[in-house]
């Protein structure tokens, strides 16, 4: 077999290598240590985003705590676009996924009695938050990844970038992939591939989001002919910082912090959210959902409520009365970014905040079993849509996201890739011609740099994709990204070498972003309703009647994508009003 | 308000020379930009060719370690006003093979990382059905600060001893390995003593304390080395002068 030198060949394969990919890798290795894994990674898998996930992650273990309140809290949250046969499962799943991750080392916080603490966290009925400090994504990545390096069976391939699905008779068998070390650009074959890449805030200049979070999973399956699911529904975090995006934990309003308006006025009690306590109470006010958090500031502003600042308007964030001690025990990171990037310490200051891009609810459609449309593929985490987040996700339930459905990807491509045959070899090499002619021709570009491009989309989505919509801005962003499109194909890049090209990365990254936003644009312009994270000024209310569905963004080439609906699974919790502050 | 930075890049293009050289590029930086902002700004508008590693900004995910007037830090918590009107130098992390401009081969770190294996070891795993360990928040704390280790490298860019003997384990893998044997819930520590106690650890260490000094997030890998050794001594105090306690 000739072709065994030519390519790796492996039975599961897993692009992205943050916490889904890392579950999923050690569920296979678990399930048959003698099947190939294969983790293919942009960088080394402890980069991954994950890492930067602060409050926690919510799982029911007070005996007070039900599974059906988690469930009604989420779906409720998620304004009813949740699947809730999906909810059920992750609902009843996560207990055990978090304590799997104890088992394996998590330094989750603990009471006095040496069982693990919960705090309190918005949207949720009660304390179910597991956390470690306020570095619980930090920690889960750093655990999982360490765990992962005693299976022998998990091959990885740092700092390979995917640039394309290979797909062969209705099949997805493997992938195209860059070495960045080297630029060689070579294919690598699996019985089942598992995207599991993370979301896409970088379509937004102001983010959270780290500088790899370009929806590659999203893009690779959207150009391979896969729906993008719910791609409108984009989470505005009440509380980053101005200027640079950088998150402070909701865990800092878990634990009591309050948000004032220049008034100093607890401004959240004038947008039925509840009344203002002097401690924090459930669903109520501070420990409201994200969505109505986000769109009271707007408001705010509007009003002219909101301070002035170098990077626009913001409010308070108050954790004075927390105390030092509190403070340095469960929220030290929150300390150390403030002193570090605002120069304020929030033992004694207030901490200037605003709304900023967070989190795709929407991404690759997935079912119930983490498989997609095409044969062999299968998403979890951030990058797809099972779907849990419906219209505005809870804070705490992706870090359980990750573990429940990576682990399910993992068990489900096991059991697809035991069972389908060897893929064509020959016929997936060739496609890789192709794709290195590709990506040569970036080089013969003479148009705009990449920063510019980017920078273009960037302000066009906050210009006309943000907290609040309409048609107009949504049609101007849509035709923005339809010209940025074009004008891509010309692309001028400075560096034409091999080893270590990240011009060619950033090149192929935008590449994603552009057909991610176009997909987010066209499904919101689709969606004339108000729902969840999705506010349209000029359709101001939900209509179940007609929405009650999720959106479909099928890729064409050349023009705007194909939309569609698709049916919500209800089981237990019909449609109702989401209540908070009662 | 902002202020002239001259940034003198080390470059190196091994596809069109085997000599690294400098490359200056006068900046202009806003006072809330970090270093790596404006490495971000001369590869957006002005060079696109030079070569780094960023990702999180948040002094988080690790990627952006570098040297900067000799000291290794994270670029992205680090001001450019700290150099106002003056010339800052940008090289790669030391002692690492480079493999372009600014990124370094951290193939040996992440084998070093591996090779105290970091990941509990117990004879007998409890089922998950029976919950989790307990843990009160002392033990917690007894190797709490050695989980924050983000994988920087700046330890070993610093480590004078991985400077001249690269085999050494080096600061951030040894103290992975000992917050694996502080945990209440591990029972690895013999499973780990010949990387530990061997030609290649925590002995090789001299005690200089740069790890610790450099280290952005605390960990103080210096201390975790000395008590490796520490539990080293009494480990081999028993077995040699008592050897009926291990019985």
């Amino acid at each position: 077999m000739i072709l065994r030198k030519l390519m790796a060949q492996h039975d599961v394969l897993l692009v992205g290598g943050g916490g889904a990919g890392l579950r999923a890798a050690i569920a296979i290795a678990e399930a048959d240590p003698d099947l190939s894994v294969a983790v293919v990674s942009k960088v080394y898998p402890m980069r991954s985003h994950t890492v930067a996930a602060e409050g926690g992650a919510a799982g029911v273990v007070k005996d007070e705590d039900s599974l059906d309140d988690h469930c009604y809290d989420t779906i409720s949250g998620g304004d009813w676009l949740t699947d809730q046969d999906a909810v059920e499962y992750f609902v009843n799943e996560a207990p055990r996924e978090l304590t799997q991750l104890e088992h394996w080392g998590c330094p989750w916080s603990r009471q006095d009695n040496g069982k693990i603490a919960v705090r309190p966290f918005g949207g949720m009925k009660i304390e179910r938050t597991w956390y470690a400090a306020d570095k619980t994504g930090f920690h889960m990545l750093h655990t999982l990844f360490q765990t992962s390096l005693k299976y022998k069976a998990v091959k990885r391939y740092d700092e390979w970038f995917v640039t394309k699905l290979l797909v062969d008779q209705g099949r997805c068998c493997g992938v195209a992939a860059l070495e960045i070390e080297t630029g060689k650009v070579e294919a690598i074959t699996a019985k089942a591939v598992i995207l599991c890449t993370g979301g896409a805030g970088r379509m937004y200049s102001f983010t959270t989001n780290a500088n790899i979070k370009t929806g590659d999973g999203m893009a690779l399956a959207y150009r391979a002919g896969v729906a993008l699911k719910d791609m409108e529904f984009v989470q505005f975090h009440p509380t980053g910082l101005p200027g640079t995006g950088i998150l402070i934990t909701e865990a800092s309003r878990g634990e009591g912090g309050v948000l004032l308006n220049k008034d100093g006025y607890r401004y959240l009690q004038d947008y039925d959210l509840g009344k203002p306590m002097p401690h924090p109470v459930k669903r109520s006010m501070e420990l409201g959902p994200r969505d109505r958090l986000s769109q009271a500031f707007v408001a705010e502003e509007k009003a002219g409520r909101t301070l002035t600042g170098e990077f626009g308007s913001y409010v308070h964030l108050d954790i004075r009365h927390l105390g030092k001690k509190r403070i340095m025990e469960k929220l030290p990171m929150v300390r150390e970014l403030c002193v570090k990037y605002v120069g304020i310490d929030p033992v004694t200051d207030y901490i200037p905040v605003r709304p900023v891009i967070h989190y795709c609810m929407g991404g690759v459609h997935t079912d119930i079993d983490a498989r997609t449309s095409l044969d062999g593929l299968f998403a979890a985490g951030e990058c797809a849509c099972v779907s849990i987040n419906g219209a505005n996700r809870l804070g705490s339930n992706s870090l359980v996201e990750i573990l429940v459905f990576g682990a399910r990807a993992g068990h489900n491509a096991v059991a697809f890739a035991k069972e389908c045959g060897e893929p064509d070899h020959a016929a997936i090499a060739a496609q890789i011609e192709d794709e290195k002619n590709r990506i040569d021709a970036l080089q013969n570009g003479t148009g705009d740099r990449i920063a510019t491009l980017r920078n273009e989309l960037q302000s066009s989505m906050e210009d006309g994709a943000g907290i609040y919509r309409d048609e107009s801005g949504l049609s101007a962003t849509a035709a923005k990204v339809a010209e940025l499109k074009d004008r891509y194909k010309n692309v001028h890049l400075d560096d034409a070498s091999k080893v270590y090209n990240t011009e060619v990365i950033s090149a192929l990254e935008l590449e994603y972003l552009l057909d991610c936003a176009e997909a987010l644009v066209h499904s919101a312009l689709a969606r004339t309703e108000s729902r969840g994270s999705h506010q349209r000024t000029d359709h101001t209310e939900r209509d179940d009647d007609n929405f009650l569905q999720h959106s479909l963004a099928y890729y064409r080439p050349g023009e705007p994508p194909q939309t569609a609906l698709h049916p919500v699974i209800v089981t237990r919790w019909p449609p109702g009003k989401r209540v908070y502050g009662q | 308000m902002s202020t002239k930075v001259a940034l003198e890049v080390f470059r190196y293009r091994p596809e069109e020379s085997e000599e690294p050289t400098f490359q200056t590029y006068e900046v202009d930086c806003p006072d809330d930009w970090v270093l790596l902002d404006a490495l971000n700004h001369i590869k957006n508008d002005i060079d696109g060719t030079l070569s780094y590693r960023w990702s999180c900004r948040m002094g988080v995910c690790g990627s952006c370690g570098m040297n900067v007037n000799g000291e290794p830090v994270l670029t992205c918590a680090t001001y450019c006003k700290d150099f106002a009107n003056g010339t800052v130098r940008i090289e790669p992390l030391a002692h690492f093979p480079v493999i372009r401009d600014l990124v370094v081969d951290s193939t040996d770190f992440m084998d070093k990382i591996e090779s105290v294996k970091p990941w509990i070891i117990r004879d007998e795993e409890k089922p998950l059905e029976e919950g989790e360990y307990l843990q009160s928040p002392g033990e917690l704390l007894d190797y709490k600060q050695y989980t924050l280790c983000i994988n920087c490298m700046l330890c070993y860019a610093a480590c004078p001893i991985y400077a001249r003997h690269p085999v050494f384990t080096g600061p951030a893998a040894l103290a992975l390995g000992q917050r694996y044997n502080l945990d209440s819930r591990d029972q690895g520590e013999d499973e780990r003593r010949s990387v530990f106690a061997g030609p290649e650890g925590v002995w090789e260490c001299t005690f200089v304390g740069d790890c610790t000094r450099v280290c952005p997030k605390h960990v103080d890998p210096a201390g975790a080395i000395q008590q490796g050794k520490a539990r080293h001594l009494q480990w081999w105090a028993k077995k040699v002068l008592m050897p009926w306690a291990n019985k």
